[in-house]
């Protein structure tokens, strides 16, 4: 399980390190300002940046510049609905390992919804829309918080 | 703050939105974690006693208090580690404030969002419904339903990660909810906020918690991209009918 959860984390690493190299070379990425207490984003080598969908893929390792060898831990990241803090292990220059420490959860205390008869919801496989909208809601502060905070651990990997 | 702020007013030029921006910045002065002189950050120093909280910060209390009520104990702005976290209920009160203050400046058509969660009123530009996308949670250049909204208040709760792990108090391990993303339409963004927060919280029965909210809607996805709809969320979609 902590293995497959490992893995899972490297793959969502490497996809949002790419798909943060291509909003950052469009001009329209709709991030405001960081929290003061973030680091300033490093200058890395971009691997061939490509946006790509989170499916598990196997994982791959990526040169992405150079990185000092340890395991760094990213500042905590504001994503509104909590806190996203990830640490990073750097080998052979490369990133090994992404370990989440900290990310959105429910604060459930020990209380459990009674079950009850209700109706069977019906459900649908999500499909892509290509109809203009006025806006978009979405989940979009935490993945802007991850990137935040690996930026922070990796900032301070750079060699 | 952190996240993009988005105020569109039909046929209004940038003073009109000035004001409603420095409300947006006040709120973010008082309620951020990660302003060492926010409110927010004080008390959890230990700074200031309840009695002295502004008055602000007392209804954001109370209606936290009612919210944790209200979904029994699923939304709590008290953390693990004893400190306060509001952030999941005031970014939806704050934009409900910004929509209340634009309609008292005489505004009737709007649309008022922060971090993916909106308040619209009255309609667009072009005369119409506001449209709006829901993000798909697994490629965010991406949307994955398109809902109109006369008059409503839309929040996406979720996760970037695959699967949310919840802390389960009774059985004291951390399992996999299924779900990435939980989208609530309601009355106002406020509601649709909090309960958003919760029905996330909730796990697999989240959906369930909205369907049996009279006046809300929701749309979750499960890490399969597999999406559970309530019984009354296709009368939002284009094209679909209300039942």
């Amino acid at each position: 399980m902590r293995k497959f959860l490992a893995s899972t984390a490297f793959v969502a690493v490497f996809t949002v390190y790419a798909l943060y190299q291509s909003a950052s070379a469009s001009t329209s990425t709709p991030i405001a300002a960081a929290p003061t207490t973030t680091h300033s984003t490093p200058q890395v080598a971009a691997p061939a940046a490509k946006p790509v969908v989170a499916v598990a893929k196997k994982p791959k390792t990526v040169a992405l510049g150079a990185y000092r060898d340890g395991v760094y831990t990213g500042a905590g990241a504001d994503a509104y609905y909590g806190t996203v803090k990830v640490q990073v292990k750097i080998a052979n220059g490369k990133i090994a390992d992404v370990t989440f420490l900290d990310y959105p959860q429910g604060r459930g205390t020990s209380v459990s919804i009674n079950s009850y008869a209700m109706p069977q919801l019906t459900q649908e496989a999500i499909q892509a829309q290509s109809a203009n909208v006025n806006g978009v809601s979405g989940a979009s502060a935490t993945s802007a918080a991850f990137r935040q905070s690996l930026a922070s651990a990796l900032s301070q990997a750079k060699a | 703050m952190g996240m993009p702020v988005i105020i569109d007013i039909v046929g209004e030029g940038h003073a009109s939105l000035e004001p409603l921006f420095d409300y947006f910045r006040s709120v973010d002065e008082r309620f951020s974690p990660y302003k060492a002189s926010s409110e927010v950050s004080r008390i959890n120093r230990g700074e200031i006693a309840p009695s002295e909280y502004s008055l602000e910060m007392q209804e954001v209390f109370d209606l936290a208090e009612e919210t944790k009520r209200v979904t029994r104990g699923f939304f709590d702005i008290r953390t693990p580690d004893g400190s306060i976290d509001p952030s999941g209920i005031v970014k939806g009160w704050a934009i409900k404030k910004v929509a209340d203050l634009a309609h008292a400046n005489g505004h009737r058509n709007y649309w008022i969002e922060a971090g993916g969660d909106i308040q619209v009123s009255g309609h667009n530009e072009e005369g119409g419904a506001w449209t709006a996308g829901i993000r798909n949670p697994f490629n965010e250049k991406e949307i994955v339903k398109v809902v109109r909204l006369q008059d409503r208040g839309i929040a996406t709760s979720g996760t970037y990660i695959r699967g949310k792990h919840i802390y389960d108090p009774h059985t004291k391990r951390s399992v996999s909810s299924g779900d990435v993303s939980v989208t609530v339409i309601g009355p106002d963004v406020y509601e649709a906020d909090r309960f958003a927060t919760a029905a996330f919280a909730m796990g697999e029965e989240g959906i369930q918690f909205i369907e049996s909210l009279e006046g809300f809607e929701g749309y979750s996805i499960d890490e399969n991209g597999q999406a559970t709809l309530t019984s009354g969320f296709s009368g939002y979609v284009e094209g679909g009918s209300r039942s």
